[in-house]
């Protein structure tokens, strides 16, 4: 082998270890899944929604309306009389749809008499994600279509209504229906925005959280390797219980403090975005004392929760520069309940994404403050128990890998199985 | 009492055996050598009576308690001091010594241990820098300190003068001397031959996890017939 070629392959050695791939394999992974999830929003666009009809007015123009859903929504239920409303928001409920629009009596003599004929929309909201507000955006495409036919339709006839009225024939009258409370006045796109701060901002935020304690930890673990300060640490008169705890603790701390400076930027951020100037305590969407604390003590037992992980992680760190790709896995975990919460209500998730959801403890304070608002207390206690569960079986974990050799020559007793399958886990994230 | 009891120690990683039947005892007051090449086992006996590694078999004692079943109270009577150990690069000596001391005892006792600390570690104004901007003679000697603050009952010091120049070697041995006038035992390891003749009443000495030959420096050379104890360890081992 020439010289050249003996150098490019030892720095190809060099570079090419796990330490290096697996981090690359992590972030694909991710983009692959964030593509399939922005594929599902494109297939659910593509999806015609489901609604139901009742057209009261049943005159040439309601025809047009009615004719342009039949042709373009999934109609579920259609019925000509007004008394139906609850029928027919069960109907269309039952069968997963969107919502029911009811076109008044009055509906085309308020356009001949130049003003816009009403719709009444009652949404049926199902989730507060970017995918489950799909279905009302592709019913609202719907009646700018139906604005327009009717729109041409005055022009042919060469009616003498107002132009304002034969540019915008149609206006819409709003009621929301989510989680069991009726929101007058209110589209599914406004109450969405006006909680951005639950499906966008705490998501973001507990990410970092989680991202930054957890780095500390691991770091920390690296570190007193690299340093060789741990042999000295296990051997002092101090309980192995403390010294975990300690150094979970420590990095709590710190990692809060550094997320509390970034979500005060962030919150600045996020508030230009809001435009909706909706007051949802008006709507009953506000939390009593006793949701705050059970959304402190769900961010509490979480943090808790992931930096044990992080330590479990953090023993496998051989150096500080190790310590840092062995955060990715926890990172990913993190990202993929931000993102799902983003796109999807738990409620409307797929069973097995619904179970993952519930699995990933860090799933549990980004959806508290949404399910509190709406009063799905089960969700956030029973998420709260599991949480607490996974922290102390992660922090029993630790303690036992803490009385064990692992930390200081990377192996512990265990079964054949056991230790390949650890080995294969975690075991090579470190080198 | 001994201060420590070794007796058929067997310590296995996976299919390697790093210590094979290893017995010695090391009597309270003395300075006791293990003695061998590099990979012959020392750090891993100096680790599990620092309570560092399980065994695999036998018992270890200090001062009458099993390291593994009274791992905890016997990490009140010993003070460890790893090869190539380090300290917190983000703390002053003086801090560091502080928080090694705070395990010790409250208020004036901690206030004692880190000034006898400070004396032995002998650093002058530079105990008030950070760890980082020491050289590395002055971290051993920050960490020799550490060690011998807290009047172990036993010190468990592993290659005490590993990578010092002469002058540093030589104020760390006699600290060490000192602190077995002052009460303490110190069970040690080094590659170094005159270091550990210099210092060590008893030496043991260890190849293959085996403990091949024991007694007092002085009887083993007269024994062998060498001129020092790179001889004897040399005679022993063939």
């Amino acid at each position: 082998m020439s010289d050249l070629g003996n150098i490019v392959k030892k720095e190809v050695r060099e570079m090419l270890t796990p330490t290096t791939i697996v981090p690359v394999i992590l972030v694909a992974f991710l983009f692959g899944a964030m593509g399939n999830m922005i594929g599902g929003v494109t297939e659910e666009a593509k999806k015609k929604p489901t609604i139901g009809i009742i057209d009261e007015d049943n005159s040439f123009l309601s025809a047009i309306v009615t004719g342009v859903l039949r042709e373009q929504a999934n109609v579920v239920y259609s019925s000509t009389n007004g008394a139906d409303v609850s029928e027919g928001l069960q109907k269309v409920e039952e069968e997963g749809g969107a919502a029911l629009l009811v076109i008044p009596l009055d509906f085309s003599e308020n356009i001949y008499e130049n003003h816009p004929g009403e719709i009444h929309i009652r949404w049926i909201m199902n989730g507060m994600g970017t995918m489950d507000l799909v279905p009302t955006q592709v019913v609202n495409v719907l009646i700018q279509v139906i604005n327009q036919e009717i729109s041409k339709k005055l022009v042919e006839e060469n009616s003498p209504v107002n132009p304002d009225v034969v540019i915008n024939p149609i206006a819409k009258s709003e009621t929301t229906i989510f989680k069991g409370k009726e929101m007058v006045g209110l589209s599914p796109e406004v109450i969405s925005g006006a909680l951005s701060s639950q499906s966008i901002t705490i998501p973001i935020i507990m990410m970092m959280i989680i991202t930054m304690a957890g780095s500390m930890v691991i770091s920390s673990m690296g570190m007193e390797k690299e340093n060789k300060t741990l042999e000295t640490l296990l051997t002092l008169p101090v309980k192995r219980n403390y010294i975990v705890i300690g150094k979970i603790a420590g990095s709590a701390i710190v990692g809060l403090l550094m997320a509390v400076i970034y979500m005060v930027g962030f919150g600045y951020y996020m508030q230009s975005f809001q435009i909706s100037g909706v007051n949802l305590a008006d709507f009953g969407l506000t939390l009593g004392l006793q949701d705050y604390f059970l959304v402190g003590l769900s961010v509490f037992a979480t943090l808790f929760a992931g930096l044990s992980l992080c330590m479990v992680l953090g023993t496998f760190a051989k150096d500080y520069k190790s310590a840092q790709t062995l955060i990715l896995p926890v990172t990913l975990l993190a990202m993929i309940s931000m993102f799902v919460i983003m796109f999807k209500d738990f409620g409307t998730l797929p069973p097995v994404l619904k179970v993952i959801m519930f699995l990933i403890p860090f799933s549990h304070p980004m959806m508290a403050m949404r399910a509190l608002m709406f009063d799905d207390y089960l969700l956030v206690l029973g998420g709260i128990v599991y949480v607490v569960i996974f922290a102390a079986i992660t922090i029993a974990v630790v303690a036992w890998i803490f009385k064990t050799d692992r930390l200081l020559t990377e192996r512990t007793k265990m079964r054949k199985g056991g230790a390949k399958f650890l080995r294969g886990l975690f075991g090579r994230f470190g080198r | 009492m001994l201060a420590v009891d070794v007796k058929d120690l067997v310590k296995n990683f996976g299919n390697i055996k790093a210590v094979d039947g290893a017995s010695f005892d090391v009597h309270e007051g003395e300075i006791f050598g293990l003695i061998g090449p590099n990979a012959a086992g020392k750090t891993t006996i100096l680790r599990i009576v620092s309570t560092l590694l399980q065994i695999t078999s036998g018992s270890v004692k200090v001062l009458g308690h099993d390291v593994i079943k009274e791992a905890e109270k016997v990490r009140q009577l010993i003070s460890y001091l790893p090869e190539d150990a380090g300290a917190y690069k983000n703390l002053t000596g003086r801090v560091y010594l502080e928080f090694i001391a705070r395990f010790f005892g409250d208020g004036g006792k901690t206030k004692k241990i880190v000034e006898r600390g400070m004396e032995i570690a002998d650093l002058g104004e530079r105990i008030d820098d950070k760890v980082r901007t020491y050289s590395k003679g002055m971290i051993r000697r920050l960490l020799v300190g550490r060690a011998l603050m807290t009047e172990p009952k036993l010190a468990i010091l592993d290659e005490p003068t590993s990578g010092l120049d002469v002058t540093n070697s030589q104020e760390i041995r006699e600290i060490i001397k000192k602190s077995v006038k002052r009460g303490a035992t110190v069970l040690l390891s080094s590659h170094n031959m005159l270091e550990v003749e210099f210092l060590c009443e008893r030496i043991a000495l260890i190849n293959n996890g085996k403990i091949v030959e024991e007694g007092d420096p002085l009887r083993l050379k007269k024994k062998y017939r060498a001129r020092n104890l790179e001889e004897v360890f040399t005679k022993v081992v063939s």
